[in-house]
């Protein structure tokens, strides 16, 4: 068990908690916040494989996590804006009630 | 050194899976704020000075403070305040359940796989190195980059800022005020 190993157990956990989250809780934002956990899991594996065999280019491993970090930002900015504004039709941000569209 | 890998990992998950069993949505976001340190810890822990400089302005910083105003701005009423009420049982036995069993096909599957022998030494990036290789070799992934923020931006304030029922624009706070609620 190298810290290699340990490092990708513990995001393979971090994703799965928050997997479960987003699968099991009906507040939008909880869904949100879970899929956020489900990106820094991927962050972590990044760093953890940067840190243990840097290869070639040892830049590479933290210019993904910052492109990723600025792209995680926008999806949490437009994942509320979305949230507000289906709360602003419906009053309530429940998963099962937001099926207007639904055929 | 394993030692306070492990103990990160213990505060991040911990935090994380306590976050996400509460009722109450302030506990959650405060929790994560932990969880999201707990994933900057590791960063330096790793030597990722940078990026865990990133993290807590980001994620510590700015998305949870986005998030505690769409919880304030989304309350249902007064009485409950910020507590929701459970998911149905079945859908959360079947989300723990799909949890659950991934993370024993991905800790199979990690534990099992033959990782050569991890380097002793964190690679050493300065922030000027950083700093010229993102302009240089990846100077049109950051201009994407930037465009990307940008749009989101802008898509974010119309969908939030503009209301369709009564054809005009107003802003994002008057509507959502608890003395609208029918």
């Amino acid at each position: 068990m190298t810290p290699l190993h340990l490092c990708l157990l513990i995001s393979s956990g971090l994703f799965c908690i928050g997997l479960a989250g987003a699968l099991a809780r009906s507040n939008t934002i909880l869904v949100l916040l879970g899929i956020e956990l489900m990106l820094n899991a991927a962050n972590l594996n990044f760093i953890a494989f940067w840190r243990f065999h840097p290869g070639r280019a040892p830049v590479d491993g933290v210019v993904f996590v910052l492109f990723s970090i600025a792209v995680a930002a926008a999806e949490a900015a437009v994942g509320i804006a979305l949230i507000i504004a289906i709360y602003r039709h419906q009053k309530n941000i429940k998963l099962q009630e937001a099926n207007t569209l639904k055929g | 050194m394993t030692a306070a890998l492990i103990l990160i990992g213990l505060v991040m998950l911990g935090s994380a899976a306590a976050a996400l069993l509460r009722r109450n949505l302030i506990h959650s976001a405060l929790l994560l704020v932990a969880s999201w340190a707990g994933v900057a810890a590791f960063y330096l822990w790793a030597g990722a000075e940078f990026v865990a400089f990133a993290q807590v302005l980001v994620y510590v910083g700015a998305i949870s403070m986005v998030v505690l105003f769409a919880v304030l701005l989304t309350r249902q009423d007064r009485v409950t305040g910020f507590l929701v009420e459970t998911a149905s049982r079945s859908r959360g036995i079947s989300g723990i359940i799909v949890g659950a069993c991934l993370f024993a096909v991905l800790s199979a599957a990690v534990s099992s796989s033959d990782l050569p022998e991890a380097a002793e030494t964190a690679p050493s990036v300065s922030v000027k190195v950083l700093g010229l290789t993102l302009m240089r070799q990846h100077g049109g992934t950051l201009l994407v980059t930037g465009v990307i923020l940008t749009v989101a931006l802008l898509g974010a304030t119309i969908l939030a800022a503009t209301d369709t029922q009564e054809g005009g624009a107003r802003t994002p706070s008057a509507p959502n005020s608890p003395e609208d609620q029918p």
